[in-house]
């Protein structure tokens, strides 16, 4: 295994998701994603011949990086959105604080997070999937992402509602759980196909790349707090949260599966992982139900980010030969 | 790739090349100069002190020069070189055979001492420190350690399949030293074939030992990993095995101790693996102490082709020779000789943080951190997270993604450290 043989197969396994995205929201997708990809290696590049460094693009960090950055964009998205995105990931993020390994943000996310706080229409312009046989239509058609309309719905009133998709349903943007699975609604280009994703991510899982820790700390800890206050919004009271609804819409798949299993900026052990994922997972309950954007998968993973190093210093390996005061106490008495 | 050869017997040296100093502690004190004639098994060097070792010449002949020589492992030492001429006290004739049952405990520590036994799994500690319990101390396990974890290297492997009559009966011999209550025998279980051989054995001579198969995972034989997962007792930082009443020895050791208590033979010849992708014929050899690589390996009808890396020992924990005129000595279990193939190594990056070597390191360190901290030369900060608990067994870098010179690291930085400590 080496560097360049983990950021092509993490890149690997996000392309049937990215393919997904071309194919229901058009040719546009594709732009944006070959656009984001090649704004990340050219700054690379630039940044080794600049700084007459070794030559750092052919660790494949920089093109994961892009593919990611357009993955996380919309369809329609203005094309200088995502070169800036990148630009600022790839040089602010990653470059200015050592290059590869030693960012201590998830540079896709922040150049993500970058140009949504300054462009924030062009990154709310959603298209609506094509109807299959439609692709690359030139009448390309806009409207919210459900976790969107959730948002505005629920301030519109929530009169005799129970749940997100009788409340969609409401708003006239119906949905059902399939629609959710299979990517089947606005969204950005690599997020939306559920399915796909977590094909990818047991790609990654047989390869060995990422551990389970993560992914299953960060889904069930979240999957837990909708589940048990997430109908509260509806008048239900405690336990009646739509927990399927909340794992499939948004960016959650991508950034539990393929953001927060960053290796850079994820902690390092096992049990730190653990943590690491159940603060995701927290976060990212707040920010969806008490925040003011409809989406908190990004912000949670950067948040969570800021305590990878305090995590790493308080959870170290169980070094052989070093009993625990406890246990050796224990084994005394005995 | 030797599995299933024979032992062969390598040519006597022209020249034997033996160094005085192949055992961990003082070099052995010369007691010959250039001109003398020495015999074989002759005293050629004495033990300087308690934790040293005897020297002894492997071969009749003339003493041509005392010169010094590089190691390895980095380290000089002088070395005896002995022209080969004149008649064998012992090769080709048949040995005396002595009853050590009936001589007494200091009899037979001081035979071990005097025939200059050292650990021959490659740590070549002094074998009479080892089997001299400090007083108020007792041991509660031997176990006997015939893992050999490392790739390639077959030769105790080999010796358990021909020699487990005399292993066993070296293994009685510690016990009485000892007086253990258990004896065990760590055998990985792609040896089955060994440890079968060893249990009927056993059972023929009416012995108590016992053959433990263990799981088959690098770095298995390593001394603490081997302890836990015989007694699930875990040896603690910075203390000896006999901490939680274990002591242990390798195979080798064992039939080094039978040959040297029931024939008075000194340690003048082991068994060593020859083998690598570069080696024409691979093969266990049994060589006498001072014959150099050079030789060993013309004998294996030389090279294949130009080989990449000669490593003494086995690949994960053995040091590179740079010099094919090195000899063989007490601690050598192998040469291995790997091609460019072999040796390919991807491109050298900055680390990903990805947490393998923490899940591969069998002591439990965080080797990114040691390797970190030691980087930016804070030796300090590598010792308060254990540093010195680092066994080199090599699993770090085996897994690690980006290539990081993980255990060259740790071996520079414990040197610095030990440096400190000495000031």
């Amino acid at each position: 295994m080496s560097t360049s043989f983990i950021m092509g197969h993490v890149s690997l396994a996000l392309v049937p998701a990215s393919l997904w995205g071309v194919y229901v929201f058009g040719w546009r997708a594709l732009l944006v994603l070959l656009v984001s990809i090649a704004a990340s290696v050219l700054t690379e590049g630039i940044l080794c011949r600049i700084t007459s460094q070794e030559n750092t693009v052919t660790d494949g960090s920089a093109l994961l990086t892009g593919l990611l950055i357009g993955m996380n964009m919309p369809p329609a998205v203005p094309l200088f959105i995502p070169v800036v995105a990148s630009f600022f990931a790839i040089f602010v993020v990653k470059w200015t604080f050592g290059g590869l390994g030693a960012n201590w943000m998830n540079p896709a996310l922040a150049g993500r997070v970058f140009v949504f706080m300054s462009w924030t229409g062009g990154m709310t312009t959603w298209t609506l999937p094509g109807k299959l046989g439609r692709i690359g239509a030139l009448d390309t058609v806009t409207g919210p992402t459900p976790l969107g309309s959730l948002k505005t719905g629920l301030m519109n009133g929530i009169d005799g509602i129970t749940g997100p998709l009788q409340l969609l349903a409401g708003e006239g943007v119906p949905v059902t759980y399939r629609d959710l699975f299979m990517g089947n609604i606005p969204g950005c280009i690599g997020e939306v196909s559920a399915l796909l994703l977590l094909a990818g991510a047991l790609y990654m899982l047989v390869r060995k790349i990422i551990t389970w820790h993560i992914p299953l700390s960060y889904a069930l800890s979240f999957a837990l707090l909708v589940w048990v206050f997430g109908g509260n919004r509806y008048g239900l009271g405690l336990f009646h949260g739509d927990v399927l609804f909340h794992l499939l819409s948004g960016g959650f798949m991508l950034g539990a599966l393929f953001m927060a299993t960053d290796m850079a900026t994820s902690p390092i052990t096992n049990r730190g992982k653990l943590i690491y994922g159940v603060g995701c997972g927290f976060m990212t309950f707040l920010i969806r139900f008490f925040g003011s954007f409809p989406e908190g998968v990004s912000l949670a993973i950067i948040f969570m980010n800021i305590f990878v190093p305090l995590i790493d210093r308080l959870i170290k390996p169980t070094t052989f030969g070093v009993a625990k005061a406890g246990r050796k106490a224990k084994e005394e008495a005995r | 790739m030797t599995e299933s050869t024979e032992i062969r017997t390598a040519a006597l040296p022209p020249v034997a090349l033996i160094p005085l100093s192949q055992h961990i502690g003082a070099p052995a004190k010369c007691l010959v100069q250039p001109g003398d004639r020495v015999r074989e098994e002759e005293l050629i060097g004495e033990a300087a002190g308690f934790v040293s070792a005897n020297i002894h010449s492997s071969v009749p002949g003339t003493v041509k020069e005392i010169r010094e020589i590089f190691l390895p492992n980095g380290m000089k030492t002088q070395a005896v070189a002995i022209e080969l001429s004149g008649e064998f006290s012992r090769l080709g004739k048949e040995s005396v055979k002595e009853d050590w049952k009936s001589l007494d405990l200091d009899s037979i520590r001081n035979r071990i001492r005097e025939m200059g036994i050292v650990g021959m799994g490659g740590a070549t500690f002094p074998t009479h420190v080892k089997l001299s319990l400090p007083e108020g101390k007792s041991c509660e396990y031997f176990i006997v350690n015939a893992v050999e974890c490392e790739p390639y290297l077959t030769s105790d492997h080999k010796l358990m399949l021909t020699r487990a009559g005399e292993i066993l009966e070296g293994i009685e011999i510690v016990r009485k030293l000892l007086n253990p209550e258990k004896v065990i025998i760590g055998i990985e279980a792609n040896k089955m074939d060994a440890a079968r051989h060893l249990q009927g054995m056993i059972d023929r001579m009416g012995v108590k030992v016992e053959v433990a198969p263990l799981k088959v995972k690098y770095p298995q034989g390593a001394e603490k990993s081997l302890i836990k997962a015989i007694t699930g007792r875990e040896v603690p930082s910075g203390k000896l095995p006999l901490e939680v009443g274990v002591i242990n020895a390798n195979v080798g050791t064992c039939f080094a101790i039978y040959e040297a208590v029931v024939y008075k033979k000194p340690l003048v010849e082991r068994l060593v693996t020859v083998s690598g992708g570069a080696i024409k014929n691979p093969g266990v050899f049994q060589v006498r102490i001072g014959t150099t690589i050079r030789e060993l390996i013309e004998e294996c009808g030389g090279f294949t082709e130009e080989p990449e890396k000669i490593i003494s020992g086995g690949p994960m924990m053995g040091f590179a020779f740079f010099d094919l005129d090195t000899p063989v000595m007490k601690g050598t279990s192998g040469i291995v000789a790997l091609t460019k193939r072999d040796v390919k190594r991807s491109r050298m990056t900055a680390c990903l943080s990805c947490g393998k070597c923490i899940a591969a390191c069998p002591m439990g360190l965080n080797p990114t951190k040691l390797y970190k901290f030691l980087d930016f030369e804070m030796v300090g900060d590598a010792a308060g997270e254990r540093l010195m608990d680092c066994v080199e067994c090599g699993s770090c870098a085996y897994v690690c993604p980006a290539h990081l010179p993980l255990v060259q690291m740790f071996r520079v930085g414990k040197g610095e450290m030990r440096k400190n400590a000495q000031k």
